[in-house]
């Protein structure tokens, strides 16, 4: 799947809060106070694509997902 | 309501078409006949797309909360392969009765309304989730077996039984409770529409509005838009509570004056402080923006809430409706499914908070304990798998709003409830660990 106007979907009941994704990718995901990622809804980028599926592999839990953007 | 049904009448439609209740018309209990002499037998059902054409046409609504059209559902799930059909009757809110109500009272309107959709979605399984409470499960286990015994459905239901938690009645929950594994929510994608139980297309649709699904193909769309407003028609079940002489169930077209749904209930026994609107997930309304109010969402919205799933609590002015909001979002916390980690960590510091602030436990400085507040509460909004965080939130946020002036009264070491006893209900005993 391409990057381009797709973005990141968060799976809260999967992750288990290794953070690894805030510092792969710091761009577009920060870490609450408990150490969970609150992930932008803003679209990707070009030029994030390669963080973004960094992030995305890198998640122990496979709790990121690349999703089309809602469209609007 | 009345004692019970005159079985001797034929149905009459004059009765059950007028104004007044419907749904709540005749009391006919778990008998099969006493109910088919009130309200007929179910009509022969047309053909599926008919039926959800009918049910656009009628403008029918979930009554479950959440008000999604109905035949929208009904559409998205008929494209699937197999479909599963859920009652939903779980009503783990506190303050809610009118599941109950219908389960035990008119528990053939909702078994009708189940075949129905089944009819409406292709669907050859049907589930019959209801509270693990003897009274609710003998009356659809009774009227399921005269059904049997008439041999009237083409489906055959399945009763599935909730535990007594909050959020066990949450769409993705029931779904799994049916599949045979605890009620808990999951990450809604795919939706359940597309996979539901067994990975199959599953239509949840709350006991009222398969009720009311049941009444619309007896009497029409025309018949069905008679009450309530041009875009929320029909009746719907409120339970009202608090500071009423008569709490309990009433039955009212949407868009009901809330004065005039508060008379039904027996009139008020006490001047109201304000009146939580919709549940435990709704919003608080102030008393002066009550005059003239009507139990519309197209007229909540304004203030923050919607009709919901139909709870009106009425708080008397002698209460605190800070306290009242803080033991509410403190039992809210405890029903979290324990899953997602804003849900779990951020909603016992939201409650906590707002104990401080409402007196319950006091260390610092009030504009500090509500930035607390504040602060976890928008950071919870959106980040779980279901709307548990974010229906908290709305209650959370509608009393900071609407009892500003009791933050200010806590600040300086007051309090304008002079009774202690709490006016909002919450389960008794210790709280259920178990999620089956």
């Amino acid at each position: 799947m391409g990057v381009r106007g797709s973005s990141l979907r968060w799976d809260p009941v999967a992750c288990d809060s290794r953070g690894l994704c805030a510092e792969l990718f710091p761009e577009r995901i920060t870490l609450d106070p408990w150490g969970f990622p609150i992930v932008s809804a803003d679209p990707l980028t070009p030029g994030l694509d390669k963080h973004a599926q960094r992030a995305i592999a890198a998640c122990p839990a496979l709790a990121l997902r690349l999703v089309p953007s809602p469209s609007r | 309501m009345s004692a019970g049904p005159d079985t001797s009448a034929a149905p009459d439609a004059q009765a059950l078409t007028g104004p007044g209740p419907r749904l709540l018309a005749a009391l006919s209990g778990p008998d099969l006949i006493a109910h088919h002499a009130a309200r007929g037998e179910l009509p022969l059902l047309p053909a599926p797309p008919v039926l959800a054409d009918l049910v656009e046409a009628a403008g029918l609504t979930g009554r479950g909360g959440a008000g999604f059209p109905t035949h929208r559902k009904l559409r998205a799930v008929a494209r699937g392969e197999h479909p599963v059909v859920i009652g939903n009757g779980s009503e783990g809110e506190p303050a809610s009765g009118k599941d109950r109500v219908l389960l035990v009272h008119v528990p053939h309107l909702v078994l009708d309304g189940i075949q129905v959709a089944c009819r409406a979605v292709g669907a050859s399984s049907a589930y019959l989730y209801v509270p693990r409470e003897p009274v609710v499960t003998q009356s659809v286990t009774q009227a399921l077996d005269e059904r049997r015994r008439h041999r009237i459905d083409a489906v055959a239901v399945e009763v599935v039984t909730a535990p007594p938690r909050f959020i066990a009645g949450q769409e993705s929950a029931a779904v799994a409770r049916v599949g045979g594994a605890p009620a808990l929510p999951r990450f809604p994608h795919p939706p359940v529409y597309a996979k539901g139980v067994r990975n199959r297309p599953t239509l949840v649709q709350n006991v009222e509005t398969l009720a009311q699904l049941a009444l619309l193909v007896r009497y029409g769309a025309g018949w069905f838009r008679s009450a309530g407003t041009t875009g929320e028609p029909g009746t719907m079940l409120f339970t009202v509570g608090g500071a009423v002489a008569n709490p309990g169930v009433v039955e009212a077209p949407i868009g009901v004056p809330l004065a005039s749904l508060l008379d039904t209930a027996g009139g008020v026994t006490a001047p109201v402080g304000a009146v939580l609107v919709g549940g435990y997930h709704g919003a608080w309304v102030p008393a002066a923006a009550l005059d003239g109010l009507k139990l519309s969402t197209d007229q909540l919205r304004p203030l923050g809430g919607s009709v919901g799933a139909g709870v009106v609590a009425v708080l008397p002015s002698d209460r605190c409706g800070l306290v009242e909001t803080a033991r509410v979002v403190r039992y809210l916390a405890g029903e979290s499914a324990g899953q997602c980690g804003p849900c779990v960590n951020g909603l016992p510091a939201v409650a906590e908070a707002l104990c401080e602030l409402a007196g319950l436990k006091r260390t610092r400085p009030g504009r500090l304990v509500r930035a607390d507040v504040e602060g976890w509460s928008g950071l919870v909004v959106g980040r779980g798998a279901c709307a548990h965080p974010d229906g908290t939130v709305r209650l959370v946020r509608s009393a900071l709003q609407v009892f500003a002036s009791e933050i200010a009264a806590h600040e300086r070491g007051g309090c304008s409830g002079t009774s202690g006893t709490p006016v909002l209900p919450l389960p008794a005993g210790p709280r259920p660990t178990d999620w089956w």
